[in-house]
């Protein structure tokens, strides 16, 4: 352990500056960070729900917030979440009945995750605009 | 009650519940896009058929039991103190228990077309 401890040039693995995950480990992060943004945007679509069933006139105003600057910038990281929670939630369904564990698939899928997830943002995101 | 941490019955709450929610999703988008846009009353009387407002209420309850244990996951790996744990799990299931029940004063009112 000795040569471990004293060398001062050994990497500082909790730099986060300095950490590269791997693509599999980005895919995995960002199924976290986007589920906890969907957990908290739960009451904003709550809301819009409630809104847009209530009357002819609380579905033009849900319309209408959709149709604002912020909530439209609030919608398309929603979106974004949505289509990257979606993809990555089933390269982990995938990787529960063993598929794409080895190294190279697993990159492969992590990298099919991205290009799914864009594409289907894309398109949601053209639908909504 | 006690708060349970990891163990087989969350791990399959998760999957089942992403599983019907994908299903959900890969119908429900698709179909909405086709349709175009919407008014009041065709959105609305959408939510008053019976398996669709059902299905959309079975979609609320997946949501927030997969919300639950991905939370709970989230939490248990990164906030180690005891008590601000305890503190942070019980606000994650008492944010998620009153959506439930705002969710479902939404959409149980419009079942059977009452409201």
């Amino acid at each position: 352990m000795g040569h471990l401890t004293h060398n001062k040039n050994r990497p500082r693995y909790l730099d986060l500056r300095r950490i590269h995950l791997p693509l599999t480990g980005i895919v995995s992060i960002l199924h976290r960070i986007s589920g906890a943004l969907l957990i908290l945007a739960l009451p904003f679509m709550g809301y819009l729900l409630q809104l847009s069933l209530h009357d002819e006139q609380g579905f033009e105003q849900a319309r209408r917030l959709l149709d604002g600057t912020l909530v439209s910038l609030f919608s398309v990281g929603v979106l974004w979440a949505l289509a990257h929670h979606f993809f990555a939630g089933i390269r982990y369904l995938l990787m529960d009945l063993d598929i794409g564990m080895e190294r190279t698939r697993a990159v492969a899928m992590a990298r099919a995750v991205l290009f799914a997830e864009t594409v289907v943002f894309v398109l949601l995101l053209g639908w909504w605009l | 009650m006690t708060l349970r941490a990891g163990g087989v019955r969350p791990w399959v709450l998760q999957r089942l519940s992403a599983l019907y929610m994908a299903l959900f999703l890969l119908l429900a988008v698709p179909a909405a896009w086709l349709a175009g846009p919407l008014d009041f009353a065709a959105w609305h009387e959408m939510f008053t058929r019976p398996w669709f407002n059902v299905a959309t209420t079975l979609f609320c309850l997946a949501l927030l039991g997969h919300a639950w244990v991905g939370g709970r996951d989230i939490l248990l790996d990164y906030v180690h103190p005891p008590g601000l744990r305890f503190v942070l799990l019980s606000l994650l299931g008492l944010f998620l228990l009153a959506m439930l029940v705002w969710l479902l004063g939404i959409l149980l009112p419009l079942l059977g077309g009452v409201a």
